[in-house]
């Protein structure tokens, strides 16, 4: 009975060497009994289908992803969609611009038992401003800040690191030199500057400029991994291979390569999605992000800290909602990591010890 | 090695060239330097327009006007050095010195805090793994690693800085408060300690009844508006530091190590009161001077204890002196405290939420240390809780993969006791992935101070930015901009040169 310690269960948080799981291949990674207990649950399926698996048993990444999803929907069918020109209004009543008169001294009307939303369930703000359409407004913002980042800088960082990667040699160097450029301004600073310069120009970057924007500079982290990860597998025997069968680069690179590399990329890329939101808010409350009359949860929170001691409502909503973003996004994050790597196991509760002591005498014993 | 240095520096210069190139045309382009001046109403706009242009050659386009600026940084070799000038004329150079200064006061204790506290929670954690604590804290990291720092430090105001001064001012626990906190320290003790249920049991118990007589105590003898620790409990917390380093660095079971510690906690405390005359008039040099001859006495004392391994009983008892020291140095703090919180510029109500320090307050050094701990409490409280995250959960990762390792088995086949295992043989080891972290952090740290002195009013490298950033002030932006990107080359350096003192299988090349 192998101590506590020896378990082969174990998280990380750097990036995941080996992503390619063949059954029977991490049996020699730990030749624990434990491990063929795992193997024969996941026998005959595919890596895709196991990393599913594991990422659905995970339940706190599960919560999360629902969370996400149903703030998500609340924040789009509340108060309508406004993009591109087209304007679609949401179920609820007011806008997040039109100045109300206030009901109650502008508090909060939402009360928990008997549950009753009331005309503003969040307050609203001095001139009025129903509070629960600003935070939807910005959460919004927020989300859409996310899924902007989330797509062009994995992109960006992705075919970047592949290629330093792939080739090596002086295109690798030339390729790390630039994000070591990157890397070194911090991007607080280069946001900042980005904003007052679109300030002062007059030219309305908007969230969705300034999240186009902040992909331009995130990306280095990612390109990071992904060179390393392509530096270890492009000596790997499929790759030769695949040349051999006469495979272009681009082929190598897209068909062979890249898929091994899904997990380093997808984990990093959530936890990139989680710090690129409180960024985004971070440059809002320094009033380089967006302005009104639009609105974001960074900049509720700037625009109503004075008024904290009088309305607090109107500081801890926004700030609630950013929390419950970030944190659904990297329990999601973490739920990834743990399914993408071969070596994590599940926690074995009691049951499943039970059944593993049953088991040890049929099972293969430790070489 | 020398050459692996240099060839780093070198490839470093290149990107930083690089880089100031394009912060300095971002910036440059950002906005009009001009601004203030073409609204203004005064009679001589036109001169001023002039001067200022001179003054800063705006007539040359950016694109050339950076080599200019990168004359005044390369004449440090010819010893003229120079940042250039703000739009007043000011050197950039002499408000940058002030301003890392304050930055780092800032940075380094949060820093320090958050590094020590997050690998301590952080291997606690991996030991305990899947245990209620290691649950509780991980649900903890995760949440402050999604906290805004903003909101954060707004939330301190409101909550910790105002709610603790009006708490100051009429210093009572009230029962039920004094009940549920012992049961939280109960809680978290046994979550930590883990064991059967009847370990469990006993440490609740012990952890619950000695909060509360703590709790009553300090509540009954109105400790919280002249607080002090007093000879009998320093030496009482002496005694405990002596066990404590000696379990950590040598095995409790290293006789001549605790001896010896036991020893430098007795010379320290025959020296308590002596040493109160020479704080009268003590500087920041006599305490360091006092810091040094304390671990001196430490080595000196494990020395003499000679043992088959004396440098073991000598480390270990040094540790004990400094961290003595340490409460020696609490202790006499806590004693100014009534004079500082009942001064006329203090008003009562100690704890600062803006500034680094008081204005016009005058004191000794007691009075300053308390002074600067008032003012720091808050902006490194939240420093901490949002670095601690990081740190906490890369060194519990990072243990558990090490403590899977085979040389762990072998450590513990052969027969070496548990402490040995993670003191010796893991910690090492699990500190290489914070070791990245760490020197990552410290150049993001001195640079993304930003929102934290924004809202505390901390007038550090981050205001610097922020203000010279709003006047388009190239000049201190790029000031700011050489600190930082300096920074995080050398200590991305630092990280690779370290990585191979703790890991000797990794060679530099």
């Amino acid at each position: 009975m192998p101590d506590k310690n020896n378990d082969p269960e174990r998280d990380r948080l750097g990036p995941v060497p080996s992503t390619n799981l063949e059954p029977g291949m991490d049996a020699n990674v730990t030749g624990n009994e434990q491990t063929s207990i795992e193997m024969r649950d996941v026998a005959g399926l595919s890596q895709g289908r196991i990393v599913f698996r594991r990422f659905v048993r995970n339940r706190p990444a599960m919560i999360a992803l629902v969370v996400l999803v149903l703030t998500a929907i609340l924040a789009y069918s509340s108060v309508g969609i406004d993009a591109l020109g087209l304007r679609i209004p949401g179920w609820w009543k007011w806008g997040w611009n039109s100045p109300l008169p206030p009901v109650n001294g502008g508090e909060p009307t939402m009360t928990l038992w008997p549950f009753s939303l009331g005309e503003h369930p969040f307050g609203q703000d001095p001139v009025g401003r129903d509070n629960f359409a600003n935070v939807m407004r910005g959460t919004q913002q927020s989300l859409m800040v996310i899924v902007v980042i989330g797509v062009v800088s994995t992109a960006i960082g992705v075919v970047l690191g592949a290629i330093a990667g792939y080739y090596r040699r002086f295109i690798d160097s030339l390729i790390m030199r630039l994000t070591d450029v990157v890397l070194i301004i911090p991007v607080l600073v280069i946001g900042a500057v980005v904003g007052s310069m679109s300030q002062n120009s007059g030219v309305k970057l908007g969230s969705f400029g300034l999240a186009l924007f902040l992909a331009l500079v995130t990306w280095p982290s990612l390109a990071r991994f992904v060179r390393a990860e392509f530096l270890s597998l492009r000596e790997r025997e499929f790759v030769d291979a695949a040349r051999m069968a006469g495979a272009g680069d681009t082929r190598i690179i897209f068909r062979h390569i890249l898929p091994n590399a899904v997990g380093v990329i997808i984990v990093n890329a959530t936890l990139l999605m989680a710090a690129a939101i409180l960024l985004e808010t971070a440059l809002d409350y320094l009033g380089f992000g967006v302005r009104a009359p639009d609105t974001s949860l960074g900049l509720l929170i700037s625009n109503y800290q004075e008024s904290f001691s009088t309305s607090p409502w109107l500081f801890w909503w926004p700030g609630v909602f950013i929390i419950i973003i970030a944190l659904s996004i990297n329990f999601i994050g973490d739920g990834l990591r743990d399914a993408f790597d071969p070596r994590q196991k599940r926690k074995i509760g009691r049951r499943a010890k039970a059944q593993k002591k049953a088991l040890i005498p049929v099972a293969v014993r430790e070489p | 090695m020398f050459t692996f240095i240099l060839r780093r520096l070198g490839i470093g210069l290149v990107v930083l060239f690089v880089a100031s190139y394009l912060m300095y045309l971002l910036t440059a382009y950002s906005g009009d330097p001009l601004a203030d001046l073409r609204t203004s109403t005064a009679l001589n706009k036109g001169q001023l327009i002039e001067a200022r242009s001179d003054l800063l050659d705006l007539g040359v386009p950016p694109y050339l006007r950076y080599f200019i600026w990168l004359g005044g940084v390369l004449k440090v070799f010819i010893g003229q050095f120079t940042l250039g000038v703000d739009p007043t004329g000011a050197q950039v150079t002499g408000q940058l010195g002030a301003a890392m200064t304050s930055t780092l006061q800032l940075v380094t204790l949060s820093e320090f805090l958050g590094l020590f506290i997050g690998v301590v929670i952080g291997i606690t954690t991996a030991l305990r793994q899947y245990s209620g604590y290691d649950y509780t804290v991980t649900f903890a990291s995760f949440l402050f690693f999604s906290l805004p720092v903003f909101w954060l430090a707004a939330m301190l105001k409101q909550y910790v800085a105002i709610g603790f001064n009006d708490f100051l001012a009429e210093p009572a626990i009230p029962w039920p408060v004094i009940i549920v906190l012992s049961l939280i320290s109960a809680v978290v003790w046994q979550g930590i300690l883990g064991g059967s249920w009847a370990k469990r049991g006993l440490t609740a118990a012990v952890a619950f009844a000695s909060a509360l007589v703590v709790l009553w105590f300090l509540d009954a003898s109105n400790w919280f508006t002249d607080p002090s620790l007093g000879p009998i409990v320093c030496a009482g917390i002496g005694v405990g530091i002596a066990f404590i380093v000696t379990a950590l660095s040598t095995g409790i079971k290293d006789r001549r190590a605790l001896y010896s510690s036991l020893v430098t906690v007795a010379i320290g405390m025959a020296l308590y009161y002596p040493l109160q005359y020479v704080y009268v008039d003590a500087s920041v040099w006599t305490i360091l001077l006092l810091a040094v001859i304390a671990a001196g006495v430490g080595i000196l004392v494990g020395w003499l204890f000679r043992g088959p391994d004396r440098w073991r009983s000598a480390r270990t008892a040094a540790i004990t002196a400094v961290s003595l020291g340490f409460i020696f140095f609490v202790d006499r703090a806590m004693g100014s405290w009534q004079v500082f919180a009942t001064s006329s510029f203090v008003h009562g109500r100690p704890i600062a939420t803006i500034g680094s320090s008081t204005p016009q307050l005058n004191g000794d050094l007691w009075i300053s240390v308390l002074d600067s701990y008032s003012h720091l409490l808050l902006p490194t409280l939240c420093l901490v809780l949002v670095s601690l995250a990081s740190y906490s959960r890369y060194s519990r990762a990072s243990t558990l993969e090490v403590m899977n390792q085979d040389y762990i088995r072998t450590a513990r086949a052969k027969g070496l006791t548990e402490r040995t295992v993670v003191m010796r043989h893991a910690f090492r080891n699990s500190l290489i992935p914070v070791t990245t972290l760490l020197t990552l952090d410290i150049g993001a740290l001195i640079g993304g101070a930003v929102i934290t002195e924004h809202v505390f009013g901390w007038s550090g490298m981050g205001a610097l930015f922020n203000i010279a950033l709003d006047k388009v002030d190239v000049n201190s932006v790029m000031g700011f901009f050489l600190v930082t990107g300096a920074t995080v080359i050398v200590f991305n350096l630092i990280a690779d040169v370290l990585y191979s003192a703790l890991d000797p299988r990794i060679r530099v090349s």
